[in-house]
């Protein structure tokens, strides 16, 4: 009995030992961290600089040479322009609609007076669960050429006349505000429905007594508490208009007649993979990042996003 | 300490879990590659069911005649984006691509940049070139050198809904030139209150067509660009005097493929259409209703000794430079896609008028099938009478550009949306295609 005592005892620091590094303070949060880390630099990092080296360079299967910025030279044509310019309206365009409007709705939705308020939340919320590539195809039949289409039919009820939704610009970027407008509504309610249930209710309950309107209230106490998931959204509606593909690709299937529906995410697609020009469509990346990268600094500056950190 | 212990088996276990299933994902994939029941293992990809279907059939017909050397066919068919994408990538990279690939004609090019990432397949295509149409195999080379083999012809021909030119008193038979067309499309407008053509605003295939068949293109023979030649000018200034007319409307829903345009033709809504033969199973699956209405000729010629049709559109069948048995795969792609029987059998099941011209007087060709239900059995006569009339296009590694810039923006801007003269389109996409 006490021998096998004895052992056990000494069996233990030794263990200790064997596994020091491991259940070491210092080492366990690398462990814990490494998943992240090694798919960051795997699947991010490594394809991010090879990027980067592929936009100065031709690639061709076992002909892959450096050409200096003659990628870069190319950018300078009307379809990247087209593509900046359609990516650009389109981005303004959403946060105009879907920024306002989910947030008004949120707070009708977050009022106890509103009846059926749980089934509105739910159903506001449905279109985000599906596929933009099916609805898009729905869309796509809502919005036929013939006078017998849903959408043109409706214009007839009105006495507007039929249109083709897809050959023109303004009614081809219609449809693709319209398409994101309609799925992304609910996920941006969402956020604004968690913001406004952060705020106290007590600061309105004081505002009541100072005999503030519903205004008043709205301007002075929901929006500036709101602001930080106002910035947040912000910030990934910026991001989610720049990458825009499938609301363009669902309606042209990357082929949009004089370049209506040509977004920069379309135009790395179409250089890349169609013309297999790999070390263009490198390029047009590299600037879309910069862009981006460049707008949100800004955007982040301005609303002061970084001063609270600081 | 114990719950530390279990915490490290668990990690542990989990580890190991991850690593052998690596290890047996592996250890599959390498038998899988190997033979299996003494068949040698085939793979092939394509963007289209038909075609899997169709090889399927040719692998059963090859393992029935060559007992010694079965083969096992493995067919994946992806959509038409993602295979051409998946194959770019895997030959690319160097892994992953199959043996066999179908290609499709205006991404074939993609695949010959650089180093050619196909196999050359000149030893089984010599031995039958004078029984085919030379031009099939020229779209699928470089530098002398045969990369692809194709399905059809793609003679394009136009196809006249009679019911509407019985109306109007036409005759097609009398529809020689254009310019007979034009004064028949008169006609038909006034008489009928429809249109006597469609054109595609959004696709290449009534404006490529046409001037194909003049013998010009977008490139000459030596990859040079002459997109904005006079024979181009002049034909794309054509089709716009037949839309301002009044006697050609654009496609709705902008080309010969859309769902619109088929239940506006279904409805009789248009007298012709210019398409290659293998048009003929849109009509027969999407267009019921003109079932013994329509009638198939040679298209017309701009002079009196000009050529009536164009070889149009096409799907090369390769060999990726993966492969791992290519004399196998090379016997077989010509048993499949270069034999007598092979092309009767395209024909049979797709409906498509095979590359060989000296099968297609073969009786075989005459049986009864949906086709000859819905047209007649005359289809093989009109493609023997213009045996000698189907060039096909120039096809030079910017033709993928070249195309997507011709249809999106020459067409769109002059036909469509009417705010640029022929020739001020022309000479800026051939500009821009110069640099």
């Amino acid at each position: 009995m006490e021998n096998k005592l004895d052992y056990s005892v000494q069996a233990v620091p030794q263990k200790r030992k064997g596994n020091g590094i491991i259940f070491s303070q210092k080492v366990a949060p690398y462990i814990f961290v490494s998943p992240f880390i090694l798919s960051f630099l795997i699947f991010f990092l490594y394809p991010s600089i090879s990027t980067i080296i592929m936009s100065f360079q031709e690639v061709l299967p076992g002909e892959t040479k450096f050409i200096g910025v003659e990628n870069y030279k190319k950018l300078l044509n009307p379809h990247f322009y087209a593509a900046l310019r359609n990516t650009t309206i389109y981005t303004i365009w959403t946060l105009i609609i879907l920024i306002p409007l989910p947030l008004v709705l949120a707070v009708i939705l977050n009022s106890k007076a509103i009846p059926g308020r749980n089934f509105f939340r739910s159903a506001y919320f449905i279109p985000a669960l599906t596929s933009t590539i099916v609805v898009g195809v729905v869309f796509r039949l809502i919005f036929g050429e013939l006078e017998s289409a849903p959408a043109n039919a409706l214009l007839k009820l009105l006495g507007l006349p039929a249109q083709q939704w897809t050959m023109h610009w303004g009614t081809g970027m219609f449809l693709m505000v319209f398409l994101a407008s309609w799925k992304w509504l609910g996920v941006n309610i969402l956020y604004f429905l968690s913001g406004l249930q952060s705020i106290p209710k007590e600061l309105y309950e004081s505002a009541e007594i100072d005999g503030a309107g519903m205004f008043r209230k709205f301007f002075y106490i929901t929006l500036p508490l709101l602001k930080p998931v106002v910035i947040y959204v912000l910030t990934i509606s910026i991001f989610g208009g720049f990458r825009m593909y499938e609301e363009s690709f669902v309606f042209w299937q990357n082929q949009s007649p004089g370049d209506i529906g040509l977004t920069l995410v379309g135009y790395i697609y179409r250089e890349g993979f169609i013309n297999n020009d790999m070390g263009f469509g490198s390029a047009i990346g590299i600037v879309l990042l910069i862009i981006v990268f460049v707008i949100n600094i800004i955007q982040l500056k301005v609303t002061g996003a970084f001063k609270k950190e600081g | 300490m114990k719950k530390l212990s279990l915490l490290l088996l668990v990690f542990i276990m989990a580890v190991s879990a991850f690593l052998a299933g690596c290890s047996s994902d592996t250890s599959n994939s390498g038998q899988s590659s190997k033979d299996t029941n003494g068949a040698n293992k085939l793979t092939l990809w394509t963007f289209g069911e038909q075609h899997a279907e169709f090889f399927e059939l040719m692998a059963d017909e090859w393992n029935k005649t060559h007992p010694d050397k079965k083969i096992q066919l493995e067919t994946t068919t992806y959509p038409y984006d993602d295979m051409h994408n998946k194959l770019l990538l895997s030959l690319q990279s160097g892994v992953g691509a199959p043996d066999i690939v179908d290609i499709e004609i205006s991404r074939f090019s993609n695949y010959l940049k650089g180093k050619p990432q196909l196999v050359e397949l000149n030893d089984i295509i010599d031995p039958v070139k004078d029984k085919a149409i030379q031009s099939r195999f020229d779209i699928y080379s470089k530098d002398g050198k045969y990369y692809g083999i194709d399905f059809h012809v793609g003679a394009t021909v136009i196809y006249y809904n009679k019911e509407l030119l019985d109306k109007a008193g036409v005759n097609p038979d009398e529809i020689v030139t254009w310019d007979d067309f034009k004064e028949a499309g008169k006609k038909v407008v006034s008489a009928t209150g429809k249109p006597m053509i469609t054109i595609e605003t959004d696709g290449p295939w009534t404006y490529w067509p046409l001037v194909v068949q003049q013998g010009s293109d977008f490139y000459d023979k030596d990859g040079n660009v002459i997109l904005d030649n006079d024979i181009n000018i002049k034909t794309l200034t054509f089709l716009k005097q037949l839309l301002d007319e009044k006697i050609a409307i654009a496609a709705p829903g902008g080309d010969h493929h859309a769902e619109e345009y088929y239940g506006f033709m279904n409805k009789g809504g248009a007298a012709s259409v210019v398409m290659p033969m293998w048009y003929m199973v849109r009509f027969t699956d999407y267009m019921p209703d003109l079932k013994g209405k329509i009638v198939i000729k040679p298209m017309p010629k701009w002079t009196a000794d000009g050529k009536r049709s164009a070889g149009m559109g096409g799907t090369g069948t390769a060999i990726t430079n993966q492969c791992k048995n290519v004399e196998l795969a090379k016997e077989f792609l010509a048993f499949a896609k270069l034999s007598k029987e092979a092309n009767i059998q395209i024909w049979k099941e797709l409906g498509f008028d095979p590359i060989r011209w000296d099968v297609w007087s073969d009786p075989a060709l005459k049986e009864p099938n949906k086709y000859t239900e819905y047209f007649g059995d005359y289809i093989f006569d009109v493609l023997m009478s213009m045996k000698d009339e189907i060039d096909s296009p120039t096809v030079t590694e910017n033709t993928p550009k070249m195309n997507e810039l011709v249809v999106q923006t020459v067409l769109y801007k002059v036909l469509k949306e009417k705010s640029m003269s022929p020739e001020q389109a022309l000479k800026n996409v051939a500009n821009e295609m110069r640099k």
